[in-house]
């Protein structure tokens, strides 16, 4: 992705009764903004005549923190404490709050939230306070440079006072250009282990507003009946049954005729009426193959050559390299299809006001993407249409689909009424299991030569799979001569000096719709390189640390690839694991953040492996909030490691097997003992914390598995339980 | 029917078969009781019935017998229960969704075993899922409640 860090001019507004200072983003030369100050602005900060900020925050919350890693931003450039501070959630507007990694688009994702907000947000704080500072220093008749916000009060050479006092003469002001940023020597929250997330105290008292909260008046809650062979359509649906339902109101097929609406009073109406629905499915040109069907045609994939030769590699000197080698280990891999089931199934609410607007309350990761939809849809102007973003409940990729497939259906649910009642669209858990969108279904086949001293002389590594950004709205920008980056990263940028390595990737038929989920491809291009390394390491007679270190040489990235990798051995005790414990280590660079796992398991394959210890080390540049870091490294393992134990979505006759949680088993508290996670200092801009900590969960769990059993064809096929490991 | 929810007593006009949690979601408004997975599976719709902590997904109304105590009610934003606070003390929240059903059952685990073992601690909350991998912070708050707890 090319990021658009030019530097940000900002606009300011006066709300003139109430005297206030908003400080906003003027995007020019990126996209176009406000014309004057004078405009609406979509600010950043506000700050009011009281004294209090609050800090505008153009990323979803949905876990990973940005809420309270942005409001510190905001809170250490401008002077104040995190009580001093709240924050809001920024409306949609793809210009002033556009992704500074993805732009010109609003949304959450890949793990920017911080990166792409870092610089953006600390000027918008500082031009706050250096515009509050001009307005004191001006009234007390003294050098703008003997004054400071500390603490909410501007404050130097006797004088004190609340910055509030300063916010009318203030708005009067010019916006500095370029405002002094803190030196990381004045800070006090950023990098503070003691600030404490904005929203634990109404996540834990019931107040917290998630979408699903959203109760409009005189709402309709609509569910979807869907095929449960994907792209299947509507040829007829009865609905007499549902008319005994009390609270069922109508039933009608989508316009697009994937499914039929059913409109109710409230959700358990909903739920019933649902049930009580027959509908024949014209199921002519919806997916008809089998997981096994889909899986051959993987594995096939990987024997022929491949369709694009990723790092133009000569494949046949690789191929000649590692069959003339001294050993050769060859390995195939397969991943399957992995649903993101966030605990708060997906929804929306929609309205429209008696202006005319429409409103959309959503627990948005990507506002941008059902805006343009609504336009569309209702066939009104951008500004016509309001998303309230909301808390959501868990993502993992899930909530930003490129066609806003959740938010469309809710739109065309209520293009079909009057529009007099709300329409408030729910799924329940099966539909989030059974009507996708999946992580890819993936296979890779890995030869790797070694010479007669065990060092690498050929890797040859192919990859076969569904393309998650072909066909999307994010090809262009995701896809160059064919390759979709997303299925081979981790491999074809590895910070590993690899000799000899060729990467082929070959694009398998569309099976059902897919999709990023937490790490994207790294969720099995980790994987390949960690547990290829170990088998590599081993068949060389080589530790596993000091064997990846040996290819960890090109200095920059590799030296922070490297220090996580030790920093991660030294805290684990690696080598050092207590009786009757096995320990298996990887190490990933991934979102610009690099992380090393040591898994600690004890146990055996015939009564159970039960998994010990977690041991992490990452470097994500600056930790704005290192228990946030902690807290999504600890996430980040369950995630990689729960999946990869027992989960997989597969299809029969093209639907769907598997359909709440009993039968796709998530992480429960039981499974992993204990997770400690180490942060290397840093002086470098944050890098992303949502999802490197699970790539590298996976491998060092399944290195452990074949340390422990060494049988690596336990650890070739995912999920893991299936192919013959018995945890615990 | 009558229910007694959080203290309050409230009158609700439904039908039988309508599982508590949407009784308490859709009619009362007490919208802290969360929907996750609707058959007993992941324990985010947790609440108690005379201190007892069931699923109030798999709860039919009929079958109701007791006060019901939700997130709501369990403690007050002035005055948190201790698992609460302990929730607030190790951070525990992320996406935040499945919290009320951990806490919920949580208490009722102090209820009953007031210093449980990490065993106990596995075996209690184990029903109660949380995507995000919060476990090792709610193992700890557990632990830190029921210090508090014993202390008081």
């Amino acid at each position: 992705m090319t990021a658009h860090l030019s530097r940000r001019g900002f606009l300011k507004s006066a709300a003139a009764a109430g005297a206030a200072l908003y400080i906003g983003a003027n995007a020019k030369g990126v996209m176009a903004a406000a014309s004057s100050a004078d405009a609406a602005l979509n600010p950043f900060v506000k700050i009011g005549a009281d004294g209090r900020a609050i800090a505008l925050i153009k990323h979803v919350e949905f876990g990973q923190g940005p809420a309270t890693g942005l409001t510190t931003l905001i809170a250490e450039e401008l002077g104040v404490t995190m009580d001093q501070i709240t924050y809001e959630f920024a409306p949609s507007d793809p210009q002033v709050y556009n992704n500074l990694l993805f732009g010109p688009f609003q949304g959450t994702g890949g793990s920017t939230a911080m990166a792409n907000s870092w610089m953006q947000y600390r000027n918008a704080g500082a031009a706050a306070r250096e515009m509050l500072i001009s307005a004191a220093a001006k009234e007390w008749g003294v050098d703008a440079a003997s004054l400071d916000i500390v603490d909410g009060m501007v404050t130097g050479g006797g004088n004190s006072a609340s910055m509030g006092d300063f916010v009318a003469a203030a708005a009067e002001m010019d916006v500095p250009a370029e405002p002094r940023l803190r030196d990381a020597s004045e800070w006090k929250l950023i990098g503070n282990d003691a600030t404490r997330r904005l929203d634990s105290p109404i996540k834990v008292n019931g107040q917290a507003q998630f979408a699903m909260d959203v109760h409009l008046d005189n709402q309709m809650v609509v569910m979807i009946k869907r095929t449960p062979q994907k792209g299947g359509v509507v040829a007829s649906f009865d609905d007499s049954a549902a008319k005994d339902v009390k609270g069922f109101i109508m039933a009608q097929a989508l316009p697009t005729k994937h499914g039929v609406a059913v409109y109710a009073e409230n959700t358990w109406a909903a739920m019933q009426a649902r049930n009580a629905i027959e509908v024949e499915w014209d199921n002519s040109a919806a997916e008809s193959r089998s997981s096994a069907e889909i899986k051959d045609e993987i594995m096939a994939a990987l024997d022929a050559e491949p369709t694009y030769n990723v790092n133009k590699a000569d494949r046949a000197a690789v191929k000649a390299a590692v069959d003339g080698a001294a050993t050769v280990l060859e390995k195939t891999f397969y991943f399957p299809l992995l649903a993101h089931a966030p605990m708060e199934p997906l929804n929306c609410t929609i309205e429209q006001t008696a202006e005319g607007k429409i409103v959309l309350h959503d627990g948005a990761q990507m506002p941008t993407g059902p805006h343009m939809a609504y336009q569309q849809i209702f066939e009104l102007p951008a500004d016509k249409i309001e998303i309230n973003s909301m808390l959501a409940g868990g993502s993992f990729g899930r909530r930003a689909t490129p066609d806003a497939d959740y938010q469309v259906e809710a739109g065309l649910a209520f293009i079909m009424t009057d529009r007099s009642r709300p329409v408030k669209l729910v799924w329940d858990r099966e539909d989030d299991i059974r009507s996708g969108y999946y992580r890819p279904a993936v296979g890779h086949k890995v030869r790797v030569g070694l010479d007669e001293n065990g060092t690498i002389i050929g890797w040859d590594h192919q990859v076969a799979g569904q393309s998650i950004m072909k066909g999307t709205a994010f090809e262009a920008m995701a896809v160059h001569e064919g390759i979709d980056h997303s299925t081979v990263e981790g491999i074809a940028d590895s910070p590993y000096t690899i000799p000899g390595q060729s990467l082929g990737l070959t694009d398998t038929k569309k099976a059902t719709s897919v999709l990023w989920w937490r790490s994207v491809g790294h969720t099995h291009t980790a994987y390949v390189m960690e547990v290829m390394m170990d088998l590599a390491a081993k068949a060389a007679g080589q530790d596993p640390v000091d064997f990846r270190l040996s290819y960890l040489t090109g200095g920059g990235e590799a030296d922070r690839k490297a220090a996580v990798l030790k920093l991660a051995a030294e805290k684990a005790g690696w080598g050092n694991a207590p009786a009757g414990h096995t320990q298996g280590i990887a190490v990933h660079k991934s979102f610009g953040s690099y992380v090393a796992e040591v898994v600690e398991i004890s146990g055996n394959n015939d009564d159970g492996i039960v998994i010990e210890k977690v041991t992490a080390a990452v470097d994500c540049g600056i930790a704005v909030n290192p228990d946030t870091v902690r807290a999504q490294i600890e996430g980040g393992i369950g995630y990689g490691i729960g999946h990869a134990m027992r989960d997989q979505i597969t299809l029969d006759g093209g639907a769907v097997e598997q359909s709440n949680f009993p039968d796709y088993e998530p992480l429960r508290i039981s499974d992993i003992k204990e997770i400690e996670t180490h942060i290397i200092a840093s002086a470098e801009a944050p890098t992303g914390i949502g999802e490197p900590g699970t790539p590298p969960s996976a491998p060092a769990l399944a290195n452990a598995i074949a340390a422990l059993t060494d049988d690596s064809q336990l650890i070739a096929e995912l999920p893991m339980a299936e192919a013959g490991v018995y945890f615990a | 029917m009558q229910l007694i929810v959080d203290g309050k007593t409230h009158e609700v006009d439904v039908e039988d078969d309508m599982p508590l949690l949407w009784v308490l979601r859709d009619e009362l408004g007490i919208k802290g009781v969360k929907y996750g997975c609707g058959v007993a599976a992941c324990g985010a719709c947790t609440v108690h019935v005379d201190g007892v902590a069931v699923r109030s997904c798999q709860t039919v109304l009929s079958d109701v017998e007791g006060e019901i105590t939700t997130i709501e009610g369990l403690g007050q934003p002035e005055a948190l229960h201790a698992v609460q606070e302990a929730w607030i003390e190790h951070q525990v929240a992320q996406c935040g969704y499945c919290q009320s059903g951990q806490i919920m059952q949580a208490a009722s685990l102090l209820a009953e075993t007031p210093n449980p073992s990490d065993a106990e601690i596995d075996e209690a909350m184990s029903g109660n899922l949380c995507r995000c991998g919060t476990y090792p912070r709610i193992r700890a708050a557990v632990k830190t409640a029921a210090t508090k707890i014993q202390g008081a």
